[in-house]
């Protein structure tokens, strides 16, 4: 509304206080570079709205080749949000408007003529709740490479389909019931269930929103090393409660706060010497 | 008084409020039932007797003379021969005593009209008959069906009954020779309309009905489900759309009968297309049922969760394979439900019919979309307006039939919803 107007004038630098105010006060000054060498995705200017409410605010991210950033920040931070622009899944959402601009080999993904349905299957996702389809777990990680016709035949799909349970560490433990409903597995089974529809159809991106907190601390281990596995050939982005896991599985961290981007660098810079006391103060866990 | 005793306290007030709630919900179900029993009773108690019909065994001449003259076996000749004067004749052989015009119209009088129907149609499929005698049994006429059926009190005096106690003389003769009986109706199954209640059958408006719902489900269940994908997925969100939206709510509210007038005035007087028959009635149908299946469709599509949704486009699904493969399964036993009620009105509905003239005198049953046609509703309107003791008793029995094409109608629904629920 009028704070997106505002922000898209030049402002002199008197001014800034007053405008900025009517929004959140945070000091943006020790950000750090968002930028990263060999970027698969660049968010630039990011602003996103439900309705009248702002719930991300001017954000620049680079999302690397065959690495892995994860982001942080408490509760209603917008990580979500801005997770779901990646891959345009805001679009979905009544009200949702997204301004700024999200490229992907260097061309807007919010451009008129780019297809959301490429662009899907281009960045999977695996979204925070898991949400198996009502089918069977063969259908449901068959679905993609079927509707994108990515398989020949019936052989074909089969080991897609295997070696897709397999990397998400379930295969073990639904070989012999492929044909039962995803939906009568455990909530972590499910999740992964997920994580294995999402790289069915290898994606180059791949959007993880909290795939690990359904799941007990060995499958955890899995999925981790999974994301590692997985790195070789994809660039992820990955949401996470776990500062652990943060640490563990990603190369470069985003703290995020109130819709701000408060903190990005490499992970262990930012976990050994946050520069911003928002930061330090959530890492240590004194915040909230 | 501590915590736990606070809760145990409040605890058994809430056990007695569940206790009388659940009561309240058994009474509720019982009377719907006990009302239910009760219509059953009394349709079931007026129209069982329906089913069944007097018959009388006579030795039939099949009189050479009579039916084929020439003896040229001309299937014109045999269709248009008078089998009544088969019949007379017969009748006058059991009762050789009876004389004079008036005496033997009265023994005639015990058989009905169609039983001469009855001879032709044996008589073409097997002209063999011609020459030989038969027992054969035919349809009494009504008002006899009515006196072995109880319905005609012999204390009356006779001036106040409709058969005089010569005829139930000859009838009560007739019975001692053992050649009198109730057998099951086909004629009620078999026939359209009539004049004669022994002669009259449901099976003209059953089938007008049956054609009539066909057009009404083939149109409105796609053409209203597809409406509901519109709206609920692609429509733009703006004034247009929602002006759209409150007058499918609004129509789903305006009286049937209207339906009917406008049927009338654009397919009929427009449109130029033949009234009375099964297909303008489905047209019409269709306009009054495609509100409810539109309001129940959107319904059930907005109760799947959208997490199912943004799964499907998760993987790349278009916004239309989403709809069709996943969202679309999990609402269709909604949309059958929503379909199942629409349905059902639609059967029930004889105002809008009246209208476009499926209420005409139709003896013929409908073979066809296009053929002059009756409904169940109006059959039932019709006959319960005859003053015909047979026609009561076929009142109950036609909306006997329609219950049961209802039920055959929902539990096929039910079979098909289970069905598709448990493919998941
Ligand atoms: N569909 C929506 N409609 C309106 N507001 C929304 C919607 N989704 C999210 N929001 C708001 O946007 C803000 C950011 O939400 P978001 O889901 O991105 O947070 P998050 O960082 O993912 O939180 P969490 O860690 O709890 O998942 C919140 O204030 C939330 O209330
Ligand atoms: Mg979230």
């Amino acid at each position: 509304m009028d704070t997106t107007e505002a922000l898209d004038m030049p402002i002199p630098d008197q001014l800034e206080e007053t405008v900025i105010s009517g929004k959140k006060d945070i000091d943006l000054t020790t950000v750090g570079d968002y930028t990263t060498e060999n970027p698969r995705m660049k968010i630039r200017d990011v602003n996103v709205f439900y309705g009248a409410k702002q719930a991300v605010f001017d954000v620049n991210l680079d999302i690397g080749s065959n690495s892995v950033v994860s982001m942080i920040g408490p509760s209603g931070c917008g990580k979500t949000t801005l997770l779901r622009c990646l891959n345009r899944m805001n679009d979905t959402i009544d009200g949702c408007r997204v301004e700024g601009r999200v490229e992907m080999d260097g061309k807007n993904v919010y451009a008129r003529k780019v297809d959301p349905v490429l662009l899907r299957a281009r960045v999977g996702m695996v979204f925070q709740k898991p949400n198996p389809f009502p089918k069977s777990i063969f259908d449901n990680v068959a679905y993609g490479p079927r509707i994108h016709g990515l398989v020949r035949d019936r052989t074909d799909l089969e080991e897609i389909v295997h070696t897709s349970l397999e990397r998400a560490g379930l295969l073990d433990e639904v070989k012999d019931r492929l044909d039962q409903p995803g939906t009568g597995l455990s909530g972590g089974q499910q999740q992964r269930l997920c994580i294995a529809r999402a790289i069915a159809v290898s994606p180059e991106v791949i959007l993880m929103d909290e795939p690990c907190s359904a799941l007990d601390p060995i499958a955890t281990a899995r999925i981790e090393e999974l994301i590692g596995e997985l790195r070789k050939n994809f660039s992820i982005a990955i949401v996470t409660h776990s500062m652990q896991q943060a640490a563990r599985v990603s190369q470069r961290t985003a703290y995020f706060h109130l819709g701000y981007l408060v903190e990005v660098g490499p992970t262990k810079d930012i976990f050994t010497m946050p520069k911003h006391q928002l930061t330090e103060e959530y890492i240590t866990g004194r915040f909230g | 008084m501590s915590r736990a005793e606070q809760i145990v306290s409040g605890l058994a007030r809430r056990q007695r409020a569940e206790k009388r709630f659940r009561a309240y919900g058994i009474t509720a179900i019982l009377l719907g039932m006990s009302f239910l029993v009760l219509l059953f009773t009394s349709i079931i108690a007026n129209g069982y007797q329906a089913f069944t019909q007097t018959y009388i065994e006579l030795p039939i001449y099949f009189d050479p003379e009579v039916i084929d003259p020439n003896g040229d076996r001309d299937p014109q000749a045999l269709f248009s021969a008078d089998y009544w004067k088969l019949v007379k004749t017969s009748m006058y052989q059991q009762f050789p005593q009876v004389s004079g015009r008036s005496g033997r119209r009265e023994v005639t009088r015990i058989m009905s009209g169609g039983s001469a129907f009855d001879l032709r149609e044996r008589v073409i499929e097997n002209p063999d008959l011609i020459g030989t005698t038969q027992r054969v049994w035919l349809v009494a006429d009504d008002d006899i069906d009515m006196l072995m059926k109880g319905y005609i009190d012999r204390e009356v005096p006779e001036d106040e009954r409709r058969l005089n106690d010569r005829m139930i003389g000859y009838v009560d003769t007739l019975d001692e020779a053992g050649i009198v009986e109730r057998k099951f109706n086909t004629t009620f199954f078999t026939a359209g309309d009539s004049r004669e209640p022994e002669q009259a059958g449901i099976l003209g408006a059953l089938m007008g009905s049956f054609l009539t719902l066909i057009v009404t489900l083939l149109l409105s269940f796609p053409i209203g489900v597809a409406a509901a994908i519109y709206l609920e997925e692609f429509a733009p969100r703006n004034r247009f759309i929602d002006l759209i939206e409150i007058n499918i709510n609004n129509l789903a509210a305006v009286p049937s009968i209207i339906f009917g007038l406008l049927g009338l005035a654009i397919f009929i007087n427009w449109f130029g297309m033949p009234r009375s028959t099964p297909v303008v009635g489905g047209l019409v149908l269709t306009l009054m049922t495609l509100p409810t299946i539109i309001i129940a469709s959107r319904v059930s599509i907005q109760a799947v969760p959208p997490s199912i949704k943004e799964a499907a486009l998760g993987v790349g699904a278009s916004r239309m394979q989403a709809m069709f493969h996943h969202v679309l399964p999990i609402a269709m036993p909604g949309m059958l439900t929503g379909t199942i009620i629409g349905m059902a009105q639609a059967l029930g509905e004889s105002a809008p019919l009246l209208m476009i003239g499926m209420v005409a005198f139709i003896v013929e049953p409908p073979s066809g979309f296009t053929d002059p046609a009756t409904a169940l509703p109006v059959q039932i309107y019709l006959w319960s307006d005859s003053p015909e003791r047979g026609f009561t008793e076929r009142t109950s029995a036609a909306i006997l039939v329609l219950l049961a094409f209802l039920v055959t109608m929902n539990a096929t629904a039910v079979y098909l919803r289970k069905k598709i629920a448990k493919r998941f």
